[in-house]
């Protein structure tokens, strides 16, 4: 998994609410949803954000609801990853769930401004930021969440494994 | 090396032994729950699968409680979705308005999840049941999706955190106070990942009630789960409501904690969570003096009966502030009818309140007590995050029902010692 990029960057506990306002969960429409995306954070959002875009942030990224509306708004934005000093817990479960990519970095978003442009190497776990030499390392992902971003996220993953041809398919 | 009750129970529901935290394993779930707002999701996703039956009709637990009664065509429109839903593939645990209430205060109340089992929901305070002795944690609709086909869920094992409470409670102070003062002393991601079990002398005095607060808002701590052992009142709790035997487990003596943190609860007052975060926490004392527009008293942290009793302790004879709305929503139709017998909704009414029907409604800025620019609350519910009741520039302030009550009183925040047995302010 490789991307290229140009980043936002937020701060610490970015939480579901700003990612995507509860008042906006009446509905599930992913074009809706990208909308309203990061609005209560940074109200511009929407506007600038652009396809293969990548979100940088600081500690516990998506705290907060567990509504997978948070990851469908950002993949449906066209933000192409989510690079976080760390994850709330139930965002981490839901990003690998809808096969939106996310990395685990140190350190990294201090060290960068919006409509900067990094490197993410997932596979050789690295993130460099363009025109400059520092290397930062990205935590490793697990097997199991690797196949899950591989076959398009769980629903795909539950299709591929559990739902045989001969049983209980209409 | 010995198991912590979290380990105990999900290895009980795999088919590997000896886990270690860190492994992800596929577990059988026992209970599988969506609301109003994760449900439509999972239903889409469950129905694009083109599987013909849910994994299994009792186990499946749909509870429409966001924006209901329907806030608006596009809520009308979700509810729908899991009412069709519902009959279509005889789910046997739909809850409509007028028999419903806030999921995490319902399910346990209905006898739904009992001690032992693995619940997942669509919705983060899912680890309420952990107060039952349950592993239970918040998942994504797309998980409920799998699971309402598969009955089965990835979990990775979590590490244990430890949280011993000793010595005995001040007056006014509840299971929330405990909750807030640790969340704010280990931070909002101080437990990421984690299982938080909680023990000690106070928490065997604690109530059922006090308990599922606790477990409530282990999220608020970034946490998997919240856990209790079972003990006496855990057992005269599920006796006559579990629908299911409970599988009682007890953590090893030898089991291995990433960490040991130990209160003595004495030490410990009213506290106050400041906006906008529910790990920014201090002693109501430092809060005391801060005006209020709002005062909202329920949801699934602190709608239950014992909560509403202690409110109507304090307003009993006494007016809400000219300057203060108190909306008051008890958390399911049973506490709601519960609260009517014992006259605690007439102490409301004739206190200046209004009093809603169940629903999570002002709780996430859904309905029925929204906030404008500028304006700020105190709530007994678990979270203060920006917007989380209105407007993106309004303040929540989270407190126990207590200081709840004290300070739509004075209309500003209060201890409640400063109100109880005095003459109106
Ligand atoms: S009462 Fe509030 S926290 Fe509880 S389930 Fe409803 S919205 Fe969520």
């Amino acid at each position: 998994m490789k991307f290229t990029g140009r980043v936002w960057v937020f701060g610490d506990d970015v939480d579901t609410d700003q990612i995507i306002p509860a008042r906006y969960l009446t509905t599930s429409d992913p074009e809706a949803l990208a909308r309203h995306c990061m609005e209560d954070a940074d109200p511009s959002f929407p506007e600038k954000v652009r396809e293969g875009d990548i979100i940088v942030a600081g500690r516990n990224f998506g705290s907060g609801s567990s509504s997978e509306h948070a990851p469908i708004a950002i993949k449906a934005a066209g933000v192409a990853c989510v690079v976080a000093e760390s994850f709330a817990r139930i965002f981490f479960r839901n990003a690998f769930n809808m096969a939106l990519p996310i990395f685990v970095c140190e350190g990294l978003y201090k060290k960068l401004k919006d409509g900067d442009i990094i490197h993410v190497d997932g596979d050789k776990g690295e993130i460099t930021i363009e025109g400059g030499g520092e290397r930062f390392t990205v935590a490793p992902i697990p097997p199991f969440m690797q196949g899950l971003i591989q076959d398009g996220g769980l629903m795909a993953y539950v299709k591929k494994r559990f739902v045989s041809p001969k049983v209980n398919v209409g | 090396m010995g198991k912590t009750l979290t380990q105990k129970i999900l290895e009980d529901h795999c088919d590997e032994k000896d886990l270690v935290p860190g492994q992800i394993v596929q577990c059988r779930v026992d209970i599988a729950l969506g609301n109003d707002v994760t449900a439509p999701l999972a239903i889409k996703a469950f129905e694009d699968l083109g599987v013909k039956e849910v994994f299994d009709k009792e186990k499946v637990v749909l509870v429409p409680d966001h924006f209901v009664p329907n806030k608006d065509i596009a809520a009308a429109t979700q509810v729908k979705v899991m009412r069709e839903f519902a009959r279509r593939y005889d789910v046997k645990n739909y809850f409509e308005v007028g028999q419903m209430g806030i999921e995490h205060a319902l399910l346990p109340e209905k006898g739904l999840v009992t001690a032992g089992d693995v619940v997942i929901g669509a919705d983060s305070h899912t680890c309420t049941y952990g107060a039952l002795g349950a592993f239970a944690t918040g998942v994504g609709s797309t998980d409920l999706a799998a699971v309402m086909a598969t009955g089965q869920c990835w979990f990775r094992v979590p590490e244990t955190m430890r949280f011993i409470y000793y010595g005995k409670l001040q007056p006014w102070v509840s299971g929330k106070d405990l909750i807030l003062h640790t969340i704010g002393d280990i931070g909002v991601d101080g437990a990421l990942y984690r299982a938080m079990e909680f023990t000690g002398e106070a928490i065997s005095a604690l109530s059922m009630d006090g308990r599922f607060t606790m477990a409530n808002m282990a999220i608020e701590a970034g946490a998997k789960n919240g856990i209790f052992e079972v003990d006496d009142a855990t057992q005269a709790y599920l006796k006559g409501r579990a629908k299911n035997p409970p599988r009682i487990y007890h953590p090893d003596k030898d089991a291995e904690y990433v960490e040991v943190q130990e209160y003595d609860v004495g030490k410990i007052g009213p506290q106050v969570a400041f906006p906008s975060l529910p790990g920014n926490v201090h002693p109501v004392e430092e809060a005391e003096d801060t005006p209020i527009d709002q005062v909202v008293i329920g949801s699934c942290t602190n709608g239950r009966l014992s909560d509403l009793r202690e409110v109507a302790g304090i307003l009993r004879g006494k007016r809400v502030h000219p300057y203060v709305r108190l909306i008051i929503f008890p958390a399911t139709q049973e506490i709601y009818l519960n609260a009517l017998r014992e006259g605690i909704l007439e102490v409301f009414v004739e206190a200046g309140a209004a009093v809603s029907t169940p629903t999570c409604g002002p709780c996430l800025g859904g309905h029925m007590g929204i906030l404008a620019e500028g304006e700020r609350a105190l709530a007994t519910t678990n979270r203060n995050f920006p917007g989380r009741m209105g407007h993106p520039k309004s303040e929540v302030y989270l407190s126990s029902p207590a200081v709840a009550a004290a300070s739509a009183i004075r209309g500003k925040i209060t201890h409640p010692a400063q109100i109880v047995g005095k003459e109106e302010i």
